[in-house]
């Protein structure tokens, strides 16, 4: 698959950036007379405004892109998949409490209290950060999970766990095979949107600060030099598109490969029983 | 029809106490002090400080100052902007128009394109067009809206000089203009904002859309629509797309967080002066009660969001009555 | 109106030499190999088979539902004498809902459920006639009653969700039948129902069909159904016709093995019998019909003939055709049997 192919070659990209990149991405060789200077072979993207690489900065920030939004989704996707399995699994009470929750978390606008959280939290580090997008974004995953769960537990095989003696914690374990998929799916859909989210909040100042080259703080600084310097801005921005199409590629992938969705032919669509 | 009015409503006023609450307990718990970022940077004298503290109430307890903000917050009293030195609720009054003209303008365009895009690919569906403009979706969907903007800006504001570059009016021309002028001039800087706003969020509508008509395309009772002699155009827009309306306008609604987090971007790359620029500067500022204030705009936004998303899916499909 | 004068011919209905192909994952599927079906005005005729044969997809052709290009280029269907394959798009649509309607087999599916059940009703009259909306509500209402939908009035301002499977059935057949067609395809109208709302469904179409003197195809795996209503009837087994008769014959002397299995498969009371007959084995894939005659791995009789030459239509008896080399060679019947007709034999009757 495609999208596949992509994500692997961005993702190696990323952990191989010290041996690819050219220069080192924090290095200023020359403030002046190399200050925005256009592509070249020597900087493929050209510099920016203190004459660091564009090009290496790009692969490095490549690493925070990823790290944030893998991390973030497979945290998201885990605290989503406990609550859910809980709640689909859980008397009535305990699933219409927590998901009542959910509904009403679901309703917060999440930028904003993200934006808020890092805002008076200054100097957060990496980890507040990925813990911070994902303590705020897995209640989707919690309906998708309940909601499978449910599905499961009307299956025979799921009874007969019950009745063989098995309690609900058996139960939990033998239902994440199933379940899996639906969070593998999610999670990665949800990759490409937390790539995002994250380039966002640097752009805003928030998030990841320089030094560290992000590619929303990159956006940011070339932000100025938009109309003198555009590569500052455009290839972290190209960067970002094509990493997100790339997971969203393979999470659409992953959801047909795993949901097949009775595609089978004109045959049965058209006529149903012949 | 009440019962659900009502409880939705409650659901509402829910949502916006716990944002309220949440962000009160974020500014007071995180390190540092509400407010006094700038000063404390600049090492101001403790005296000072501690005078700004007591004029804000920062030094009672947390239990009382929360009391004291919710007593005054449901008599219209939001407090006093500390960086603006002006009423929280003026400022309030003043900007969150902007934002919402940008935001509904955006709305109803990914709205009218997304469903267009959907319904050009459903009734191709399988077809190089469909793939083709899959693809343009997928990658406005993936594409980042401030970056976004900030090219168009480059483009339609620099290179082809068709737009105006930022802001919300032409400064100075705009007082001189009659009624028409200033709206044709707000017209011309609405543009570019709302067009980045609203082309992530029309690739989303669209993809989501597509699936859903090529689905009741499929459907028997499409079929008999058919059957009846309809002409395609009416297969399609009487049945088709009526029967699957319904989750595209709960999606609208449940967009609504999405927008105004891409209002923020967007209006800070423009310099569209309304509440997503305000809540930043704000927040970064630790403008407390101005934080408060948009906190409490963010969730009744969003809450109304909700509120209309679900009203509108009952209205539309008979079966959840 | 019309561009080709209608040809005053024998037949309502003139099915020739349909094919019928698909494209699916596994090959070329030939759904429906080369079928001819006639219905004269007036009469009911029943197309009858195993799910799988071609039958619904068949119904579909009649009035095009089915992509053009599945359908061969050498077949033909004529109604009132004008060749459906030939009409441009806007006279096509002026025969679907007017002069041929279907109704469908799931009543749940084919009835929109976003639309209330007076305004679907009375869209098949708008797409036809120049009448206003409420005119045509009142037209829609009228039908309704006429189906046996009780308080039609206000059930026509409700939704499909709200009605019973029998009362869906009904405002489809309201649907189909409020422009007067001269051809009605019933496309397995009981099978989605109760036993019991079967019958009723089936009197109403009776009495409808009376009425309104319109032919009626009447499309089911069930022979008994086919039983009271039809005066002929085809069956279709993988794709072909393999027999046509009037219902008498068919019931009193079937000469093709398949119906003769159907046949034997209906439950009666009058008989003893510990299990219930079948027909062994299943229909084949559309994909890969067997050779010869396509019924011999599942026949009693098949001699040698059978695997390697596929029988025409031959005439059994007057009115009476099958596809079946035991038409030619009778004898075969009596001394070709093995395993279960050959028991069957032994045991009184």
């Amino acid at each position: 698959m495609f999208g596949l192919a992509l994500v692997t070659t961005i993702v190696l990209i990323a952990i191989l950036a010290p041996l690819i990149a050219p220069h080192d991405p924090l290095a200023m060789p020359d403030p002046v007379l190399l200050r925005t200077a256009p592509p070249s072979r020597q900087f493929l993207f050209g510099t920016d405004a203190f004459s660091r690489d564009v090009f290496s900065r790009l692969l490095f920030g490549a690493r925070v892109s990823l790290v944030v939004g893998i991390a973030s989704a497979a945290l998201a996707v885990l605290i989503g998949g406990a609550v859910g399995i809980a709640a689909g699994l859980g008397g009535p009470m305990v699933d219409t409490v927590l998901m009542r929750g959910v509904d009403v978390a679901l309703a917060l606008p999440r930028v904003f209290i993200l934006l808020a959280a890092l805002a008076l939290w200054e100097g957060a580090p990496l980890s507040a950060l990925i813990a911070l997008i994902a303590l705020t974004g897995w209640f989707g995953a919690s309906r998708l999970v309940r909601a499978h769960v449910r599905q499961l537990a009307e299956e025979p095989w799921a009874a007969a766990t019950l009745a063989l003696g098995g309690g609900k914690r058996r139960l939990a374990r033998h239902l994440l095979p199933h379940v899996a998929a639906t969070i593998i799916v999610s999670a990665t859909l949800d990759i490409g949107n937390i790539i995002l989210l994250e380039a966002g909040l640097s752009f805003l100042g928030l998030g990841i600060g320089p030094p560290t080259p992000t590619w929303g703080n990159m956006i940011l600084e070339g932000r100025d030099l938009i109309f003198a310097a555009p590569w500052v801005a455009v290839a972290p921005g190209l960067a970002l598109t094509i990493t997100v199409i790339a997971f969203n590629l393979l999470g659409d992938g992953l959801r047909d490969a795993l949901n097949p969705r009775g595609t089978a032919g004109r045959w049965n669509r058209l006529t149903g029983s012949v | 029809m009440a019962r659900f009015a009502l409880r939705r409503v409650l659901a509402a006023i829910l949502t916006v106490g716990l944002v309220v609450s949440i962000t009160f307990l974020l500014a007071h718990l995180a390190p540092g002090q509400p407010m006094l970022a700038d000063a404390e940077r600049m090492h101001a004298d403790p005296a000072r400080i501690a005078r700004i503290r007591a004029e804000f109430g920062l030094d009672r307890p947390l239990a009382v100052q929360y009391t004291m903000y919710v007593g005054n917050a449901l008599r219209g009293n939001l407090g006093e902007s500390f960086t603006m030195r002006r009423s929280v609720g003026e400022i309030l009054r003043e900007r969150l128009p902007h934002t919402a003209l940008l935001a509904g303008a955006a709305l109803l365009l990914a709205f009218a394109a997304g469903i267009a895009i959907a319904a050009i690919q459903a009734t191709r569906a399988g077809s190089w067009t469909d793939a083709g403009v899959g693809a343009v979706t997928l990658t406005f969907h993936s594409t980042p809206s401030f970056w976004l903007g900030l090219i168009l800006m480059v483009a339609f504001g620099q290179w082809l000089g068709w737009l105006p570059v930022g802001g919300m009016t032409t400064p100075v021309e705009h007082e001189q203009m009659g009624m028409m002028g200033r709206m044709v001039d707000v017209g011309r800087h609405l543009i570019l904002p709302a067009l980045t706003l609203a082309l992530v969020l029309t690739a989303e509508i669209a993809r989501y859309q597509r699936g859903a008509l090529v689905d009741a395309l499929g459907s028997e009772f499409v079929r008999a629509a058919r059957a009846k002699g309809l002409a395609e155009r009416a297969v399609l827009l009487r049945h088709a797309l009526r029967a699957a309306l319904a989750p595209v306008v709960v999606l609208a609604g449940m967009s609504v967080p999405a927008l105004l987090a891409g209002a923020v971007l967007v209006e800070t790359v423009f310099g569209w002066p309304g509440m997503g620029r305000l809540t930043r500067d704000a927040i970064v500022t630790r403008d407390y009660n101005l934080i408060l204030g948009a906190a409490i705009i963010s969730g009744a936004l969003v809450a109304i969001g909700n509120l209309a998303a679900d009203l509108g899916a009952h209205a539309l499909d008979p079966r959840t009555r | 109106m019309t561009t080709s004068p209608p040809v005053v011919g024998p037949a309502l209905l003139e099915i020739r030499d349909l094919r019928i192909t698909f494209r699916t994952a596994d090959g070329i599927a030939r759904a429906v190999d080369g079928v001819d079906i006639d219905v004269q005005a007036g009469e009911t005729v029943g197309l009858v088979g195993e799910s799988g044969c071609g039958k619904s997809v068949t119904s579909l052709a009649i009035l095009r539902l089915v992509d053009d290009g599945m359908i061969g280029t050498g077949s033909s269907i004529r109604l009132e004498g004008r060749d459906i394959m030939a009409l441009p798009g806007k006279e096509l649509r002026a025969i679907r809902g007017n002069h041929a309607a279907i109704v469908f087999q799931e009543p749940a599916s084919a009835l929109n459920p976003v639309l209330s059940i007076g305004d679907q009703v009375a869209e098949a009259v708008t797409t036809h006639q120049k009448v206003s909306k409420k005119e045509a509500w009142d037209r829609a209402v009228e039908m309704l009653k006429t189906v046996g939908i009780p308080d039609a009035g206000s059930r026509a301002r409700g939704y499909p969700h709200q009605l019973s499977g029998g009362m869906r059935q009904r405002v489809l057949i309201a649907m189909a039948l409020i422009c007067r067609p001269r051809l009605l395809i019933a496309d397995e109208p009981t099978t989605a129902l109760d036993v019991t709302i079967q019958a009723e469904i089936l009197a109403l179409l009776e009495d409808l069909q009376r009425k309104l003197g319109m032919a009626v195809l009447l499309i089911t795996h069930n022979l008994s159904i086919v039983a009271e209503s039809a005066q002929r009837v085809y069956v279709m087994y993988a794709g072909q016709i393999v027999e046509q008769a009037t219902t008498a014959m068919i019931f009193a002397k079937p000469a093709h093995p398949y119906t003769e299995g159907l046949l034997a498969a209906i439950p009666r009371l009058d008989q003893r019998r510990d299990r219930l007959e079948q027909i062994t084995g299943q229909v084949p894939p559309a994909t890969a019909w067997p050779s010869g005659c396509r019924f011999h791995p599942r026949c009693p009789y098949a001699w040698d003939k059978c695997r390697t030459e596929m029988p025409p239509l031959l005439d059994a008896g007057p009115g009476q055709k099958a596809r079946c080399w035991l038409v030619e060679e009778p004898e075969r019947r009596a001394d070709g049997r093995t395993g279960k007709q050959a028991d069957q034999q032994k045991r009184p009757r």
